[in-house]
């Protein structure tokens, strides 16, 4: 076992060579944050008592979910044969819908610690993460996680490792995160096998963000790789793709907490802080640069966050709706990928239609609005992105159902995706189900080990985006894993169902569905709002229509009776504040038309298919 | 439900304030006794009454010292208010179960009345009764002493429908009771309930029928309301009854309607009818006309001149009050214009003689827009509305309160 180290290399003057990044590739819960702690204590850069659980997880939603939303960077010293090396460990975001975020994370590296749970063995993102890891070149080191769980099988999955990644099973190093076993012995792998950075020390500066954070206090901290030359405290930096300019009022390296350093150099990792308030300043993925010897290329890989899920954010209370403009604007302070616009509903009054990466990030964003602004909330089912092209050749990109063109459509585009599932061979069967259900084509499948299986198939987005996950963890008891990513568009058969009630079209119902499907999905929506919608005066005729054509009733009868018989022994005041407490309640109608709906019905209506977004914490 | 109204705290020696004086001016004075008795309490009922176990000492004798002292009590609160002296229009002794009082005990109740705040001539003095515990000897008394109109508890001529209700009286006592009534000179009224659990619609249309056969001067019809707390909303909740389904109930009103009409028994508020104008019940129509009523006894509610009260429950606590000296009143609210318009609206919309559409106008500028759509939908009469007022139609008696919602804006 190595000791720890005595020493630390003082940043801005550590040679590459003694340098070594990497990140931690890891299914949510398969430890990741646990074994991190380990090392933290392990190196003695966190001392035993300052120790807490998940140090890393900053925000209270990735510690309750056990899942990383923002990566940060630490760097930790280790000695090898009386050598100090200089570790830096990038936390990347466990997530699918965070995937260029990941990618960026894993260009800061040279290597990647591959952890898998001994129990469980890989899953679907781990593997979709570990091929871009493998993408970028980073040297991988396989690593079972939990053998000190009794139902950990290492031999087992060791095999399965080899087969994916090559080399032998015997190559695998085996750890708890919990107990500390094995974690100096991959200390001292990572600096054995992985590679130093290698840069130009004098070309001009060139970094790459791979982490921006918003902080109340400081204002954003952007988290940088060194690739080329140097930066130094108070010179003037520039960011490539805008040109903007900024100050370097402290650059450091988190140690796990912020240590103003004399700059950084090539190699290194490490936080820049320069006085701006919004992440849209300083984005990830872009380069940072000397702005009075700028270099000539910004490093390759930029990309403008895209939304690729759009749900409605309305306030339950339209009273909270300055509020819910005030909290979306201190959010996007932090997060480069919420986008959101003004939109008003029928149904639903007034709120936002927000663009997201996935249905995990409109999770925590409307988790985020509820816990830390205090506001409480109604999503509208999330939908994707269309790019209708009419017969007059005018093009139209939808964000919303209800805004789907109603004139003469030729073609309509819908984003795709290659999807990566994996489960154990005895749920293959109904998982091609579900998959076939949802317009899916097989790529191909293949055996993982001796009872695991994975399947890919292309499918669209939007059949994803509605509860697809959570069926597929129903149909295979929770076994199942998935991961996807985006192939592009392709054309698809897609009509527009509105719903009307009493002839008027309410479009928080309104949806994109497949054509053979339309009418599935006006059965059930209307179905379900005649039970939630009280009967009026008169009879309500409910309608889901494809342009003018209906293709699904139902009604609602109208009510025959609404009268007290009497006031008994003239108690008038009773039957007044009963009239008036009904009046209140009138005054919480949603008026559709003549019909009054209580906006519970929508919201009982919309979040059934709504609530279920995105993977909760795993099983 | 039960427990919505709150109010303000009511002063202990019941001082009206000076509000009364204009909003009491050609308002009718009214009075209500409530005998808080039951020899057994039915499973729909919800009324402030009481078994003789639950009663904690209180007997038939000290409730009637107890009403007795309301009755000097309200007289001075009256006058002290600075009310022009009013003789009470209308009496009527309601429950629980009056007959659960002698008859001599109610007549005594009724002179002190008489003697303390006047009865004015020709006053119609009801009291509502059980058929089992009224007898021709005990009508006769009643109609000697003052009584003009009994109103009997009849519910059903079903004895299953009676049981559900748990209604122990013997349904063949109706029929006597109804010619002792008539024999004594007294006016008849029969209170009939529709809708109780399992009653079919032949069974409402046979108690209909039984009932009109006894050619009453009057008939009420009443659907059954499940109120929360009562033994038919456990035995509902635990699935031995069925809920009654609305759409039925409001067949079975118009059932009523149909036949009451056809037997010459005219409607006039939403749930009472009677054979010729001048049997309606005046005192029913004063609740709806908001005149001035005190109701005296245990949880009775009172109304002068925009003042409402309402007093303690139990008639234990009623009691002590009473021997305290103190108003018995267990909180009251002071209305406001508005309150008080709405509330006209409310009750006089249930009227055949209904409402002007003036009065509504005061309350919401933008009732045409309501009203026309009341009209299309057939809930008003029309050429009624185009002169300026609110006549209900049959179906707008059974949405009546929705109607009250919409006017309202």
């Amino acid at each position: 076992m190595s000791p720890r180290a005595t020493s630390r290399l003082e940043p801005a003057k550590t040679d590459p060579s003694m340098i070594r990044n990497f990140c931690i590739i890891a299914h949510i819960d398969h430890g990741k944050s646990t074994l991190a702690d380990r090392m933290l204590q392990l190196t003695g850069v966190v001392d035993d008592r300052a120790m807490r659980a998940q140090y890393l997880d900053r925000m209270d939603i990735e510690r309750e979910r056990g899942i990383t939303i923002k990566s940060q960077a630490v760097r930790m010293p280790w000695e090898v044969d009386k050598q100090v090396y200089a570790l830096n460990m990038i936390d990347t975001p466990g997530h699918v819908d965070f995937t260029y975020e990941v990618s960026r994370s894993l260009a800061a590296c040279e290597g990647a610690v591959l952890l898998v749970d001994a129990a469980q063995g890989i899953e679907a993102q781990t593997l979709a993460n570990l091929y871009l890891a493998m993408e970028n070149d980073l040297e991988i080191i396989p690593v079972l996680n939990k053998i000190d769980l009794p139902a950990a099988q290492p031999e087992k999955y060791a095999e399965e490792l080899a087969n994916l990644i090559g080399g032998n099973p015997e190559d695998c190093l085996r750890v708890s995160g919990k107990t500390g076993v094995g974690v100096d012995a991959l200390l001292d792998k990572i600096v054995a096998t992985i590679p130093h950075p290698v840069g130009d020390p004098n070309a001009p500066a060139r970094a790459m963000i791979f982490d921006s954070v918003y902080d109340s206090y400081r204002g954003v901290v952007t988290y940088v790789r060194m690739i080329d030359g140097k930066l130094s405290p108070r010179e003037r930096i520039q960011m490539m793709s805008t040109k903007a300019v900024h100050e370097l009022l402290e650059i450091g390296v988190s140690s796990p907490e912020p240590e103003p350093t004399k700059g950084l150099g090539v190699g290194e990792v490490g936080y820049l802080i320069t006085g701006v308030k919004d992440v849209r300043q300083s984005k990830v993925g872009d380069t940072v640069t000397n702005a009075m010897k700028p270099a000539a290329d910004a490093l390759t890989g930029y990309k403008d966050p895209l939304p690729m899920v759009y749900s409605g954010i309305y306030p339950i209370d339209g009273s909270d709706y300055p509020n819910l403009r005030e909290a979306l604007d201190k959010l996007k302070l932090s997060d480069a990928a919420l986008a959101y616009e003004p939109e008003t509903s029928v149904a639903l009054g007034f709120g936002f239609r927000c663009g997201f990466l996935g249905l995990l990030h409109l999770e925590i964003v409307t988790e985020r609005l509820e816990r830390e602004f205090g506001l409480d909330l109604i999503a509208t089912a999330p939908s994707v992105v269309y790019e209708v092209t009419m017969d007059d050749g005018k093009e139209i990109t939808v964000t919303n159902p209800s805004e789907f063109p109603s004139g003469k459509v030729k073609t309509v585009l819908e984003p795709m995706v290659r999807a990566t599932i994996l489960a154990p061979k005895d749920y293959v069967g109904v998982i091609m189900e579900l998959c076939q259900s949802r317009r899916g084509i097989m790529i191909d499948m293949q055996y993982l080990g001796e009872d695991r299986v994975q399947l890919r198939y292309t499918l669209p987005l939007a059949e994803i985006v509605f509860d697809f996950f959570d069926q597929l963890k129903s149909k295979t008891q929770g076994y199942g894993s998935l991961d996807y990513e985006e192939i592009g568009l392709a054309q698809g058969d897609l009509v527009k169902v509105d719903l009307l009630l009493q002839g008027e079209q309410v479009d928080a119902f309104s949806a994109i569905v497949h054509k053979d499907k339309a009418y599935a999905y006006g059965v059930m929506i209307t179905g379900k709002l005649r039970e939630l919608i009280p009967r009026q005066q008169f009879e309500v005729p409910i309608q889901a229509a494809i342009g003018a054509r209906i293709i699904a009733r139902e009604s609602i009868r109208a009510m025959r009776k609404d009268v007290l018989a009497k006031c008994y022994g003239g108690d008038i005041s009773r039957k007044r504040k009963l009239l008036e407490k009904q009046k209140e309640g009138k005054k919480r109608m949603k008026m559709v038309g003549r019909v009054e709906v209580p906006q519970e019905a929508f919201i009982a209506a919309l979040s059934t298919d709504g609530e279920k977004k995105g993977e909760k914490k795993g099983k | 439900m039960a427990q919505l109204p709150d109010g303000d705290v009511a002063p202990l020696d019941g001082a009206l304030p000076a509000s009364v004086l204009a909003n009491s001016s050609n308002k009718t004075l009214h009075a209500y006794l409530h005998i808080p008795f039951c020899r057994v309490r039915c499973g729909y009922c919800d009324f402030n009454t009481y078994t003789s176990s639950e009663l904690r000492g209180v007997t038939q004798s000290s409730l009637l010292d107890d009403l007795l002292a309301e009755i000097r009590f309200s007289r001075q609160v009256l006058a002290n208010a600075g009310l022009p002296k009013r003789e009470f229009s209308t009496v009527f002794f309601g429950g629980g179960t009056p007959t659960q009082l002698s008859a001599a005990q109610l007549v005594e109740a009724l002179s002190v009345l008489r003697y303390e705040i006047g009865i004015a001539a020709g006053a119609e003095i009801t009291t509502e009764a059980n058929p089992d515990n009224v007898d021709d000897a005990y009508l006769a008394e009643l109609a000697a002493g003052g009584f003009t109109r009994i109103s009997l508890g009849m519910q059903s001529a079903v004895d299953s429908v009676l049981k559900v209700l748990d209604r122990t009286h013997n349904p063949a006592n109706v029929a006597k009771a109804v010619a002792a009534a008539k024999s004594a000179g007294l006016q008849v009224s029969v209170d009939l309930i529709y809708g109780a659990p399992g009653e079919t619609v032949e069974q409402w249309r046979e108690s209909l029928e039984t009932a009109i056969a006894l050619e009453p001067d009057h008939i009420s019809a009443y659907s059954l309301i499940v109120e929360d707390g009562t033994k038919l909303a456990r035995q509902i909740r635990g699935g031995d009854l069925r809920q009654p389904d609305e759409d039925e109930q409001a067949e079975k009103y118009e059932l009523a309607d149909e036949l009451l009409s056809k037997a010459g028994f005219g409607w006039y508020e939403v749930s009472n009818f009677s054979r010729t104008p001048e049997t309606r019940s005046a005192h029913n129509l004063a609740y709806w006309r908001s005149n001035d009523w005190w109701g005296y006894g245990p949880g009775a509610h009172s109304h002068i001149g925009g003042v409402r009260w309402w007093n303690v429950k139990h008639p234990a606590t009623f009691a002590q009050k009473i021997a305290d000296g103190v108003s018995p009143a267990l909180a009251r609210e002071v209305l406001s214009d508005e309150t008080r318009i709405t509330e006209r609206i409310l009750l006089e919309v249930r009227i055949k003689d209904g409402l002007a559409i003036e009065v509504v106008k005061t309350l919401n500028p933008e009732a045409a827009k309501p009203i026309s759509q009341a009209i299309a939908d057939g809930l008003i009469e029309a050429d009624a509305a185009l002169r300026g007022n609110l006549h209900l139609t049959l179906k707008g008696r059974l949405l009546a309160d929705a109607l009250v919602r919409d006017l309202l804006g």
